[in-house]
């Protein structure tokens, strides 16, 4: 196999390059060793920055998520809400950056418009009566999972290849130059080489590890962010705390949800992260001082994301650790053809992408300019099932002959099936994992306890996938849903968690059964 | 004091007051009638709708190992000698057979009939593609399990209608150990009068109505192809199950059983039924569906208020079984920091924090800490204070709020619900001589 670029990594840097790439003529390859956004990419508040959150501790960052706000809205409607976002300050909280914060945003160039409490209450009912100072901001909801299923739908259309469930595992050098890199498949151990002209490490937390495989350190600092679903729409309007960034300080409308987040934590390994009863804790306690409500909601889900940061000199804090981003050129490294974007931000993916292809164009000697702050990006069927009121609209169209699967989300069957069409027809692999993040599958209040085994009988029963094996795909669907659910189950939700197990344990003895059989007591004799 | 005289002489007086109508409440009231006693029942639509019809009493352990018993009662041993503090510890077998084959024969009187494999478990297909061991297993469900033994070429037939119930599911699960196992998913539209997607129980009265098992039949004909046996999802009729089995067998030339659904579980509605109607005649007083939500301790009795604002009922008793069930029957109530029992504000037996409530794998063979919290009981079966001695003299508890038990892995739910019943009944039995005593056949 040959390719012009490949690149390394399916989340929505390497998802954002392909399309500036392929939109310059050049032939590309994806390599993700999982699936799209599966890691940082996918795991984040969807937050479509002002710039008004880095505006004092990093006015660069800020100026340019203003910058790619404004575009992104303009190119990619359809991944967008425009809620417009509020900061807002409490009692206790810190009056200096208070009144600091509109001068801060005019040097960014940030607009930026105060409200008076009053106004700031209509706005927003569920702001605290304890709020000290509000302002309204451009911030805005952006789907990642459908901006990169968007991003790279269109690659794929102008020739782009996307190899999912494979991992790089060398690079073979000659001459200052990487000549053919290694690939191999995760499911089926199956190795493949390719040889490419340029290479392009967009590995998120994992570009550290990419780049020793060619010889080259890249020291890498893990911070883990966790963030919590509530069971409706909190507030209209992305509300930010108003005061050095800490835990637990934006809320996010996501569709019928809302999004609260983060912590920062510092870890060692960027795998197998999962969010903490006391992460979950600590946020729901920090985020119930700017909205009174998130103490007593119900939230149905957990998850947490790793931000890959660059270690440059002593990092004290993770949130000081600028989040614009770097290109390293491993030119200076004695590699050629190989560069790293080791980290960065949802708002700026396009403009790193730009950057990044400006520099692998120079490299391969393309001239085409970059395109992808005009031409804007066309809105397929790749990703519009992860939209969260669709279903629901295209269900009251046509539902006479359509069962519902997801009662929660509301997805119908015939939806799941353009998704599995979809992944068929780029090659993919079918499983509810799959399916799973190319719609709202799974991802209601009950967490896949009804879709979940809906959605696979209907896969046994299409027949399709002729070596699908429903009861482990559910067991990996499942055990993919828990991990986000076991730190918030109080309440409604361990009633819910409690039904889950009441069927897949209680009912069908699936802890036991994996193939059908139930392992019996030897020492008894069955005598029907 | 006005008020209270008021609601004295409005209150219903029993000797036992029941809360809970899952199954162990109504196994508690139905042995509080026989043994003669007075009784009062409150609750909210119990765990039944989503029973699947099946009586476990005893199916794995140590469940870590998950290890399938074939003898239940060796394993009802097993677990009483390794978890001293299982509510089966403080029962002698006898008891718990006893107070099954009491329920089984009230069910049997009430045209339910259950059928069992000697004193032993039978395997039995599940919705999902697996199986389980199960004990008394419902007669509409029984050539199922004998299919299954043998083998035999068998049809599951689904109804695209009922969408929880995909007969391709059932099949793909088990076909490598059952090859003769084939499916068919048929449309009922063009040939029963129903709508697009229906809930089981509105398939299982429309079962009932005149033609529609002809019409079934001629559905499932040309599908049998050498099949000997053929499942079908448990809706096949509300009342007159065994009469329609009875006609689709015959008609069929085949054996037919049903498979249990997910809610609304036919199955677990026939349950609701029979205990509803033969408990309203044998005298027990049904507040249904109320919850209590508030209690008096007055004279040595409960006053038990049954429902809120001006709908609000009182239930005056002398003792009280509280059979609530656990979080989905808000029988225990999970805050952020701690479990509660949110009605006499029991002590409930829990890990020390949420961190430790849940394991990290759903799966977990070792099952999570958090399904085993619940109330701590003196062997009369009444919840203990935070003295550790009974929080009151005649409350008994029963069912799954109790602790250290986990039924959902240990597949002892139904055997649990109804010994437990059971015991708490004869506890309060012992305490105190019934006003009439009716002689038992």
């Amino acid at each position: 196999m040959r390719t012009q670029a490949l690149i390394i990594g399916g989340g929505v840097t390497g998802a954002g390059l392909s399309r500036d790439l392929a939109l310059r003529g050049v032939r590309v390859l994806v390599v993700e060793q999982r699936d799209i956004n599966a890691g940082a990419s996918g795991r984040n508040h969807g937050l479509l920055h002002s710039g008004g959150r880095y505006v004092s501790t990093d006015p660069g960052a800020a100026k340019e998520c203003h910058q790619e706000n404004e575009i992104l809205k303009r190119v990619a409607p359809h991944c967008i809400e425009d809620t417009g976002g509020l900061f807002v300050a409490v009692e206790g909280d810190d009056e200096t950056y208070v009144s600091d914060f509109p001068h801060l945003c005019r040097q960014c160039g940030i607009p930026c418009e105060m409200l008076d409490l009053e106004e700031a209450e209509n706005l927003e009912p569920a702001l605290s009566s304890k709020m000290i100072a509000a302002y309204r901001v451009d911030d805005g909801a952006i789907d990642p999972f459908r901006l990169s299923l968007e991003n790279i739908a269109q690659a794929q259309e102008l020739g782009a290849t996307l190899l999912r469930d494979t991992k790089v595992v060398g690079f073979e050098k000659e001459n200052r130059q990487i000549k053919r890199v290694q690939l191999f498949h995760m499911h089926t151990g199956q190795k493949t080489v390719v040889e490419a002209e340029q290479v392009i490490n967009a590995a998120g937390p994992w570009v550290g590890e990419v780049a020793a495989l060619a010889g080259i350190g890249i020291e890498m600092l893990y911070s883990k962010g966790t963030l919590l679903v509530t069971a409706h729409r909190v507030t209209d309007h992305v509300v930010n705390r108003l005061r050095n960034p800490g835990d637990g300080d934006i809320l996010v409308p996501g569709g019928t949800v809302s999004l609260l987040g983060t912590t920062s934590v510092r870890i060692d390994s960027p795998d197998l992260i999962t969010p903490t009863v006391e992460e979950v804790d600590l946020i729901v306690n920090e985020g119930s001082q700017m909205i009174p409500t998130l103490k007593g909601i119900r939230y149905f889900r957990s998850y947490a994301g790793v931000r890959p940061l660059l270690k440059v000199g002593s990092n004290l804090d993770d949130r000081s650790v600028s989040r614009g981003f770097a290109l390293l050129d491993h030119a200076r490294d004695g590699l050629e053809n190989f560069a790293t974007i080791p980290s960065g931000k949802l708002t700026t993916f396009r403009f790193m992408a730009e950057k990044t292809a400006d520099l692998i164009c120079e490299k391969l000697g393309v001239h085409a300019p970059c395109s992808t702050r005009t031409e804007s990006l066309p809105d397929s069927s790749s990703g519009k099932w992860t939209e969260p009121a669709l279903g629901a609209k295209h269900w009251f169209n046509h539902h006479a002959k359509d069962p519902i699967l997801c009662d929660c989300e509301m997805v119908p069957e015939s939806a799941v099936k353009s998704v599995v069409n979809a992944i068929i027809e780029k090659g993919g692999d079918v499983n509810l994992l799959s399916i799973g993040v190319r719609s709202r599958v799974g991802k209601g209040v009950c967490q896949g306890t009804f879709c979940g085994k809906r959605v696979s009988a209907l896969l046994e029963e299409s027949g399709e996938i002729g070596s699908y094996d429903g009861l482990i795909d559910i067991r990996r669907f499942l055990q993919g849903r828990w991990s986000g659910e076991r730190p918030v189950l109080w309440h409604a939700q361990i009633m819910q968690a409690e039904l889950k197990e009441a069927f897949y344990c209680g009912a069908f003895n699936l802890e036991v059964v994996s193939d059908g059989h139930i392992h019996d007591d030897k020492r008894c004799g069955n005598n029907l | 004091m006005v008020t209270s005289m008021t609601t004295k002489d409005a209150a219903t007086t029993c000797d036992l007051a029941i809360i809970g109508c899952g199954l162990s409440g109504m196994a508690a009231a139905l042995f509080a009638v026989e043994k003669g006693f007075s009784v009062a029942q409150a609750g909210v639509s119990g765990g039944m709708i989503f029973a699947t019809g099946l009586l476990d009493v005893m199916g794995t352990h140590p469940i870590e190992t998950g290890h399938g018993w074939v003898d239940p009662w060796a394993a009802v041993d097993a677990v009483s000698e390794d978890i001293p503090d299982h509510p089966y510890a403080r029962m002698k077998p006898e008891i718990i057979k006893e107070s099954i084959a009491s329920v089984i024969s009230f069910l049997g009187k009430n045209d339910l009939p259950y059928v069992k494999n000697g004193e032993l478990n039978s395997e039995i297909l599940t919705l999902l593609g697996t199986s389980k061991f199960s004990y008394y297993i419902p007669q509409t469900m029984w050539e199922g399990v004998r299919a299954l033994k043998k083998k035999r070429p068998c049809l599951i037939v689904g109804f695209e209608e009922l969408k929880d119930f995909n007969a391709a599911q059932i099949v793909g699960g088990l076909t490598r150990r059952w090859p003769g196992l084939r499916w068919k998913n048929i449309c009922l539209r063009d040939t029963i009068n129903v709508s697009s997607f229906v809930s089981g129980d509105i398939l299982a009265r429309d079962m009932e109505m005149p033609g529609n098992v002809k019409n079934l039949v001629r559905r499932i004909g040309p599908h049998l192809n050498g099949a000997e046996a053929v499942g079908l999802p448990a809706v096949l009729g509300m009342k007159r199950h065994r009469k329609i089995i009875e006609t689709l067998s015959r008609e069929l030339g085949v054996k037919v059983f049903e498979i249990p659904t997910t809610p609304l579980s036919v199955p677990g509605l026939r349950l609701i039924e029979v205990f509803t109607e033969g408990l309203a005649e044998r005298g027990v007083r049904q507040f249904f569906p109320e919850r209590i939500v508030s209690w008096k301790n007055t004279d040595g009795a409960f006053l038990l208020a049954a429902g809120r604002g001006t709908g609000k009922k009182w239930i005056r008793s002398e003792g009280v079984i509280l059979a609530t069930g656990r979080f989905w029957a808000h029988g225990l109530r999970a805050d952020r920091d701690k479990i509660r029992e949110p009605l006499f504000d029991l002590p409930v037996h829990q890990p020390e924090k949420r961190a430790f409530w849940h394991r990290e794998d759903f799966l977990d063979l070792r099952g999570h800490p958090v399904n085993r919290a619940g109330l701590s009981i003196d062997d009369q079966f009444r919840p203990l204070n935070r003295a550790g001695i009974p929080a009151f003299e005649k409350l008994f508890a029963a069912g799954s709020i109790l602790a250290h038990q986990d039924w959902m892995r240990m597949k002892c739910g139904s055997g649990l619900a109804i010994s437990s019943a059971y015991a708490a009944v004869t506890a309060f039995s012992n305490m105190k001589a019934p006003h009439r005593k009716i002689p038992r056949n």
